[in-house]
C-alpha cells in the first residue's frame, strides 16, 4: 500500500505530491526531496543503460526505519520522476507489484499530458489522476 | 602434530577447521608419511561436480586427519556435519603373509565391521610399500601377492579401495608417481563422500523444513542444522554457499514475521517476542560470536539476538569474499527491518533502548569494515556507508533529546533515571572492544554521560555526515542534516550557529521549489532571526509567513501580527526605514483605465483604478499606496501603447496581470508562445496556387535548447528613478483579498509648438546637437559655436547670444556674425562666430554660455513664446603662448627644392609671454630669476610626402619669457613633386617624472643645446641668457638617479600653440630623369 505518491518534475519541483491523509504531510515532503538525491544518483549511474534499455523503474531508493521509498524514474525524454512510498510492514508488495502500480501511475500521467487544456509543468489537477492515485494508496495487496 | 591426538572437541572457527579423516592401522607409519600427506594434499585443486545443478566448483582440499576412534562415527540421528568423519584410512605396510594371516587380516575385519555397523562406505586401505624393509627379509612373498590378498579379503568389487604408496619417502621419480596417484584417489574419494554426504544432509534437512508447519517445529532447532552445512561449505571454503544458507535462514525468519504480522502466526515465534532487555549492538569483530549461537540453541534468544548473530555471521562471510560495502548496504536494511519487526511483533521495548541498539550497531558496521579495507577505497565509497552516518547521527540526535541532553538546563532527574536505565542495557563492554579507544560503547557512554560531551559527540557526527552527502553530491541530505543540526542550536540557544543551516535549507528548497518545506524552514528561520535579533530580516521573513497559505490561520495572523507590532512602535532612530517586499503582502490584480483606452487630451481626467490583491490575514491600514509609473520612451511611443491597448484591452479598459504562482517559476514561462501563420505559394507566372501551409515563425525560439539547470529564482524587478512620476493614494485600509484603489490624476501637457492637445504619449527629443570649438590667429582668439539640427523640422534662429558668465570684466565676446535671423534646416548645422577680446592678461579659463532662440520655421504662428535654446561651455587655456613657424629651403645653391635631395626644414618656435599662470607645472624650472620650461617639438608627415631625415624630434629648454625662440634646423626630404604642404610640426609640454627632473635627459642625452639661442632685443648681451640655459640644464643634469620613470608627455592645449606656417606649401620640381624605362614586348 502506498503513503506517498509523487510526481516531480525534471526541474525537480513537485508536480503532484499526496500523502495518507493520517501521517504528517510535511514528513513526506521532506522524505520524497531527500531521495531525489538518490534518485539523481541512480539516474547519472545508470545513465545510458537506462534509456538503452527502456527500463524506468529505479527500485528501492532509500530505506528507512517507518517506510521503504521507491520511485519510478522517466528518463526518456521528459526526465519526470515517480517517487512511491510505500509500507514496508506490508512486505508481501513485490517488486513486480511495484513495477505495475509505477505502470499505472505512467499510463494515468500520460493521459494528463495529453490533455489540451494542461500546460506541461503545471500542477497537476487532474480529477482522473487524483482518483487513480486514491485508488493506489488504499489499495491493499 | 594433531593426528595421532585424541580427536579435538568441535571447536566452531571453522576456518580452522578442516573435514575429518580417521586413521587406523599403523600409527608410527602415518605419522611418518603425515608431514608429506598435509602438505601435498591441498597442493592441486579439483573438480567438485555439484548436485541440484549447481555450478562444479574447483576446490583445494585438505583434512584434519585423525586416529580412528569408533565414537568418532555418527550415531543414527546425529545431524553434526563438523565432526563428521568423511573417509576412513587403514594403513599398513605388511609385506609378509604370515605377519598378514596374524595380525593385519583380523585387525581389518574388525575395522571393517565397526564401518559396517556405522553404515559408513567411504573407506581406504593404503598399503605402503618399502624397499628397504624388504631387503632385510628373506620370506617376501611379491608385493602383488599381499595387495590381492587384501583385496580379495576386503574390497569386495571395489578394488580401487586399496591403494599402494611406494616408498614414499624416497625422492625418486617412481615416489612422486605413487604419490601423486595415491592423492588424486584421495581428493576423489573425499570429494565423492563430500556429495554424498553432504547431499544426504541436505535432503535431511529440506524435509525438516517441509515440517514447519507442523506444530512443535522450532525454528532455532532448524536454524542450527541449516547453519550446520554453511559450517561445511565455510571450512571448505565455498564462501558463496555458506552465505546463502544463512541469506535462506534469513528469508525463512522474516517471512515468519510478515505472516506472524499478517495474522497467520507460529508460535515458536512467540519465544522471540519477549521484552527487549539488552541493547548492546551487532558485535562483528569475532567470526562466531558462541554467545549468541548458545542462547538460540537453547532457544533463549530474543529477536535482536537471532538477527545480530546472523548479521554477524553474514558479515564475516561476506568480508572473506571481499565485499564490505554489501556489508554497509546490508547493515543499514538490517538495522531498519529490526526495528519495523519489533514493532510488528508489538515486542516491548524500553524508550531509547533501539536507539541505543542501533546506533552501536551503526558504528560496529562502520569500525569494522574501516578495520578491513584503506582510506582510499573508504574514501571512494561513502556512497555505500553514508547512510549508515546519517542513521547513527539520527539516532544519537534522538536520544539526546530524550535523555534531556539538548535541553539548555540539562537533564532532570526524570532524564537521569532514563539514562542509567539505558545505560544498564548496555550492560558491560565485551572484552573485545575494550581495549579500543574509540569503540561504539565507549562513545555512546560517554555522549549520554553529560550535556557537553554529547555536543561534542553529536556535532562530530553531523558534520561528518554532512560532509559526506556533500562530497558525494548527496546536497538535499546534507541539507536536511543541516536542518537537524539548526534544530539542535536553536534548542541549545545557539541561534547564530543555526541561521547558516537554515539560509542554506532554504536556498536549496526554495531553488527547487518545495513549498512545504519552504513554510516550515522559514518558520524556523523566523524563529532564528528574532532571537538573533535581525529585525529587517525577521520581518521580511514575516512578511513572507503571513502570507503563506500552507500555514494555519492562526499562525498568519500571528506573524502579520509581528509586523503591525513593529510599525505601530516609534522608531529609535528616525532615518531609519525597513523596506520590505511588495509582493509578500499585495498583489496588483489589475489596472482599470477610465476612459478606457487610456488616452486624454489636455486637461483630460484619467482615472487608474487598481485592484490589489491582500495576501495579509487581517485587515491591514495602509498610510499611503502609492503607484510609481514608469515611462519607457520609446520612438512611436503612442503608437504602440494605443496598439498594446488594442490589444489588451477588453472592452472595459482593464488590464489583468495573472496572479503570480510563487514558489512555482518555471522556465517553460519565458517560453515564447507559438507564432503560425498561414503560407500560401503562388506561381509567379500565372499567380495560382502552389503550395500552402502552416509555417511556425519562431521555431528557433522554441526550439532553443533550454538551460539544463535551470534555475528557480525571481528575476530582479525595474528600477525606478528617484521622483519618478507617482500616483499617491493614502490612508486605506486593505482588507484580505481583493481591494479597488482608485487613483485620479489630471493630466495636463505644455506643449510648445502645436495648438493641439496631444495625448500623454509623447516622445521628448532634443532638438539640437551643439558643439563649439576654439579658433586662433597668432593671438587673437575666435570661439565658433556649431548648432546642429536634429529634428526632422526646419526652425528660424534668431537673437543669438555669447556670454561669459564668470567675472571677467576686462573680456569682450564681439559677435561677427552678420544676421540676427537665420533659418536651421532639418539635419543641417549653422556657425556663429566670436571674437575673444581682452585687455590684460587673460583669465585661464572661459566660461560661456550660448544661447539662440527658435522657432518653427513653418508660417503658423506660436501662440506662446519659446524660451531660447541655451548651451554651456567652457574654455580653457586658449591664450596663444608659442608659434611655430616652419620653413623649407632648398639646398644651397639650388632655386627650388627637387624630389629626392635633402632639403633643409627650419623650425622656429617663439614664446609669445611672459610667465603666465597657466605655465606654473612640473617642467618649469627656475635658475638666477630666469624661468625655462621644457618643450618636446616632433615633425611628422602624415601625407608621406616628406623623408624626415636624422633625427625628427627632440627637447628644448624654453626660457620663459616674451619673445625667446627656439631655431630647429633639420633635414626632409620631398617624395614628390608638386606643391607640397609643409610637415606637421607638433609640440608637447614636456613633464619630467616628479622632482627627479632630467635625470632622464641626462642618460640619453636628448637635450640639445647648441642650437640654442635666446634672440633677446634690448638685451645687450644675447648670448649670456643662451649660456644661462647651458648651464641651468647642465646643472640640472647633474642627477644620480638612473633607470627611473620616463618622463611624460602632455599635449599643449591647441589654443596655446599656433602654427603661423599652416596650411603654407612649398614648390617641389621633379628631379632629371636618367633612369632608364625598361620596356619589354613580347
Amino acid at each position: 500500500m502506498a503513503v506517498c505518491i509523487a510526481v516531480i518534475a525534471k526541474e525537480n519541483y513537485p508536480l503532484y505530491i499526496r500523502s495518507t491523509p493520517t501521517e504528517n504531510e510535511l514528513k513526506f515532503h521532506y522524505m520524497v526531496h531527500t531521495s531525489l538525491d538518490v534518485v539523481d544518483e541512480k539516474i547519472s549511474a545508470m545513465g545510458k543503460a537506462l534509456v538503452d534499455q527502456r527500463e524506468l523503474y529505479l527500485g528501492l531508493l532509500y530505506p528507512t526505519e517507518d517506510y521503504k521509498l521507491c520511485r519510478y524514474g522517466y528518463v526518456t525524454n521528459s526526465k519526470v520522476k515517480f517517487v512511491m512510498v510505500v509500507d514496508s510492514s506490508n512486505t508481501a508488495l513485490r517488486d513486480n507489484e511495484i513495477r505495475s502500480m509505477f505502470r499505472k501511475l505512467h499510463n494515468s500521467y500520460t493521459d494528463v499530458m495529453c490533455n489540451p487544456f494542461y500546460n506541461p509543468g503545471d500542477r497537476i489537477q487532474s480529477r482522473a489522476f487524483d482518483n487513480m492515485v486514491t485508488s493506489m494508496m488504499i489499495q491493499v495487496c | 602434530m594433531d593426528a595421532s591426538e585424541e580427536p579435538l572437541p568441535p571447536v566452531i572457527y571453522t576456518m580452522e577447521n578442516k573435514p575429518i579423516v580417521t586413521c587406523a592401522g599403523d600409527q608410527n607409519l602415518f605419522t611418518s608419511v603425515y608431514p608429506t600427506l598435509s602438505q601435498q594434499l591441498p597442493r592441486e585443486p579439483m573438480e567438485w561436480r555439484r548436485s541440484y545443478g549447481r555450478a562444479p566448483k574447483m576446490i583445494h582440499l585438505e583434512s584434519n586427519f585423525v586416529q580412528f576412534k569408533e565414537e568418532l562415527l555418527p550415531k543414527e540421528g546425529n545431524k553434526a556435519l563438523l565432526t563428521f568423519p568423511f573417509l576412513h584410512i587403514y594403513w599398513t605396510e605388511c609385506c609378509d603373509t604370515e605377519v598378514y594371516k596374524a595380525t593385519v587380516k583380523d585387525d581389518l575385519t574388525k575395522w571393517q565391521n565397526v564401518l559396517k555397523a556405522h553404515s559408513s562406505v567411504d573407506w581406504l586401505i593404503v598399503i605402503v610399500e618399502n624397499d628397504a624393509k624388504k631387503k632385510n627379509k628373506t620370506n617376501i612373498l611379491p608385493r602383488t601377492s599381499i595387495v590381492d590378498k587384501i583385496r580379495n579379503d576386503f574390497c569386495n568389487k571395489q578394488s580401487d579401495r586399496c591403494v599402494v604408496l611406494s616408498d614414499p619417502l624416497k625422492d625418486s621419480s617412481r615416489t612422486q608417481e605413487s604419490w601423486n596417484a595415491f592423492l588424486t584417489k584421495l581428493r576423489t574419494l573425499l570429494l565423492m563422500s563430500f556429495t554424498k554426504n553432504l547431499g544426504k544432509f541436505e535432503d535431511d534437512m529440506r524435509t525438516l523444513r517441509e515440517k514447519r508447519t507442523e506444530p512443535g517445529w522450532s525454528f532455532c532447532e532448524y536454524f542450527m542444522v541449516q547453519e550446520e552445512l554453511a559450517f561445511v561449505f565455510e571450512m571448505l571454503q565455498q564462501f558463496e554457499d555458506a552465505l546463502v544458507q544463512y541469506d535462506e535462514l534469513d528469508a525463512l525468519f522474516s517471512q515468519y514475521v510478515v505472516n506472524f504480522g499478517a495474522g497467520d502466526g507460529a508460535n515458536w515465534l512467540t519465544f522471540f517476542c519477549q521484552p527487549v532487555k539488552s541493547w548492546n549492538g551487532l558485535i562483528l569483530r569475532k567470526p562466531i560470536d558462541m554467545e549468541k549461537r548458545e542462547s538460540i540453541q537453547r532457544r533463549e534468544a530474543t529477536l535482536l539476538d537471532l538477527r545480530s548473530y546472523l548479521f554477524s555471521r553474514q558479515c564475516t562471510l561476506l568480508l572473506f569474499l571481499q565485499r564490505p560495502w554489501e556489508v554497509a548496504q546490508r547493515a543499514l536494511e538490517l538495522l531498519h527491518n529490526c526495528v519495523q519487526e519489533l514493532k510488528l511483533l508489538e515486542v516491548s521495548v524500553p524508550p531509547g533502548a533501539l536507539d541505543c541498539w542501533v546506533f552501536l550497531s551503526c558504528l560496529e558496521v562502520l569500525q569494522r569494515i574501516e578495520g578491513c579495507c584503506d582510506r582510499a577505497q573508504i574514501d571512494s565509497n561513502i556512497a555505500h556507508t553514508v547512510g549508515l552516518w546519517s542513521y547513527a547521527t539520527e539516532k544519537l540526535k534522538s536520544l539526546g533529546y530524550l535523555c534531556g541532553l539538548v535541553s539548555e538546563k540539562g537533564p532532570n532527574s526524570e532524564d537521569l533515571n532514563r539514562t542509567v536505565d539505558l545505560l544498564a542495557g548496555l550492560g558491560a563492554e565485551r572484552p573485545e572492544t575494550a581495549n579500543t579507544a574509540q569503540s561504539p560503547y565507549k562513545k555512546l557512554k560517554e555522549a549520554l554521560s553529560s550535556v557537553e560531551a554529547f555536543e561534542k559527540h553529536y556535532l562530530d557526527l553531523s558534520h561528518a555526515t554532512i560532509e559526506m552527502y556533500t562530497s558525494i553530491g548527496r546536497i538535499r541530505s546534507a541539507k536536511f542534516v543541516g536542518k537537524d543540526l539548526a534544530e539542535f542550536y536553536m534548542r541549545k540557544k545557539a541561534p547564530q550557529k543555526a541561521e547558516i543551516y537554515l539560509q542554506g535549507a532554504l536556498k536549496n528548497y526554495l531553488a527547487e521549489g518545495w513549498a512545504l518545506p519552504i513554510t516550515h524552514t522559514r518558520k524556523q528561520l523566523a524563529e532564528c532571526q528574532k532571537h538573533l535579533g535581525q529585525i529587517e530580516n525577521y520581518l521580511q521573513t514575516s512578511s513572507l509567513l503571513a502570507s503563506d497559505h500552507h500555514l494555519t490561520e492562526e499562525e498568519r495572523k500571528h506573524f502579520c501580527q509581528e509586523i503591525l507590532d513593529f510599525a505601530s512602535q516609534p522608531s529609535d532612530s528616525p532615518g531609519h526605514k525597513i523596506v520590505l517586499p511588495m509582493h509578500s503582502f499585495a498583489q496588483l490584480r489589475d489596472l482599470h483605465f477610465d476612459p478606457s483606452n487610456a488616452v486624454v487630451h489636455v486637461g483630460g481626467v484619467l482615472c487608474v483604478e487598481i485592484t490589489m490583491y491582500s495576501q495579509m490575514p487581517v485587515p491591514v491600514h495602509v498610510e499611503q499606496i502609492v503607484v510609481n509609473v514608469h515611462f519607457s520612451i520609446e520612438k512611436n511611443s503612442y503608437r504602440k501603447t494605443a496598439e498594446w491597448l488594442t490589444k489588451h484591452k477588453t472592452s472595459n479598459g482593464i488590464i489583468n496581470f495573472p496572479p503570480e504562482t510563487a514558489p512555482f517559476p518555471v522556465s517553460q514561462n519565458s517560453l515564447p508562445a507559438l507564432e503560425l501563420y498561414e503560407m500560401f505559394e503562388r506561381s509567379p507566372s500565372d499567380n495560382s496556387l502552389n503550395t500552402t501551409g502552416i509555417i511556425c515563425r519562431n521555431v528557433h525560439m522554441l526550439l532553443r535548447r533550454q538551460e539544463s539547470s535551470s534555475s528557480l529564482e525571481m528575476p530582479s524587478g525595474v528600477a525606478l528613478e528617484e521622483g519618478a512620476h507617482v500616483l499617491r493614494c493614502s490612508h486605506v485600509t486593505l482588507e484580505p483579498g481583493a481591494n479597488q484603489i482608485t487613483f485620479r490624476t489630471q493630466v495636463s501637457i505644455d506643449c510648445p509648438w502645436s495648438i493641439y492637445s496631444t495625448v500623454i504619449a509623447l516622445t521628448f527629443s532634443v532638438p539640437f546637437r551643439t558643439t563649439h570649438s576654439l579658433l586662433s590667429s597668432g593671438t587673437r582668439k575666435y570661439v565658433q559655436v556649431c548648432v546642429q539640427n536634429l529634428s526632422e523640422l526646419d526652425f528660424q534662429l534668431s537673437d543669438s547670444y555669447l556670454v561669459d558668465t564668470g567675472d571677467s570684466t576686462d573680456l569682450q565676446l564681439v559677435p561677427l556674425n552678420t544676421q540676427s535671423q537665420q533659418p536651421i534646416y532639418s539635419k543641417q548645422s549653422v556657425f556663429f562666430v566670436w571674437e575673444l577680446k581682452w585687455t590684460e592678461e587673460p583669465p585661464p579659463s572661459l566660461h560661456c554660455r550660448f544661447s539662440v532662440g527658435f522657432s518653427p520655421a513653418s508660417e503658423e504662428q506660436l501662440s506662446i513664446s519659446l524660451k531660447p535654446y541655451t548651451y554651456e561651455f567652457k574654455v580653457e587655456n586658449f591664450f596663444t603662448l608659442y608659434n611655430v613657424k616652419a620653413e623649407i629651403f632648398p639646398p644651397s645653391g639650388m632655386e627650388y627644392c627637387r624630389t629626392g635631395s635633402l632639403c633643409s626644414l627650419e623650425v622656429l618656435i617663439t614664446r609669445l609671454s611672459d610667465l603666465l599662470e597657466v605655465d606654473k607645472d612640473e617642467a618649469l624650472t627656475e635658475s638666477d630669476e630666469h624661468f625655462s620650461t621644457k618643450l618636446m617639438y616632433e615633425v611628422v608627415d602624415n601625407s608621406s610626402n616628406w623623408a624626415v631625415c636624422g633625427k625628427s624630434c627632440g627637447v628644448i629648454s624654453m626660457p620663459v619669457a616674451a619673445r625667446a625662440t627656439h631655431r630647429v634646423h633639420m633635414e626632409v626630404m620631398p617624395l614628390f613633386a608638386g606643391y607640397l604642404p609643409l610637415p606637421d610640426v607638433r609640440l608637447f609640454k614636456y613633464l619630467p617624472h616628479h622632482s627627479a627632473h632630467s635625470s632622464q635627459l641626462d642618460a640619453d642625452s636628448w637635450i640639445e643645446n647648441d642650437s640654442l639661442s635666446v634672440d633677446k632685443h634690448g638685451d645687450d648681451q644675447p648670448d649670456s641668457s643662451s649660456l644661462k640655459s647651458r648651464g641651468s640644464v647642465h646643472s640640472a643634469c647633474s642627477s644620480e638617479h638612473k633607470g627611473l620613470p620616463m618622463p611624460r608627455l602632455q599635449a599643449l592645449p591647441a589654443g596655446q600653440v599656433f602654427n603661423s606656417s599652416s596650411g603654407t606649401q612649398v614648390l617641389v620640381i621633379p628631379s632629371q630623369d636618367d633612369h632608364v624605362l625598361e620596356v619589354s614586348v613580347t
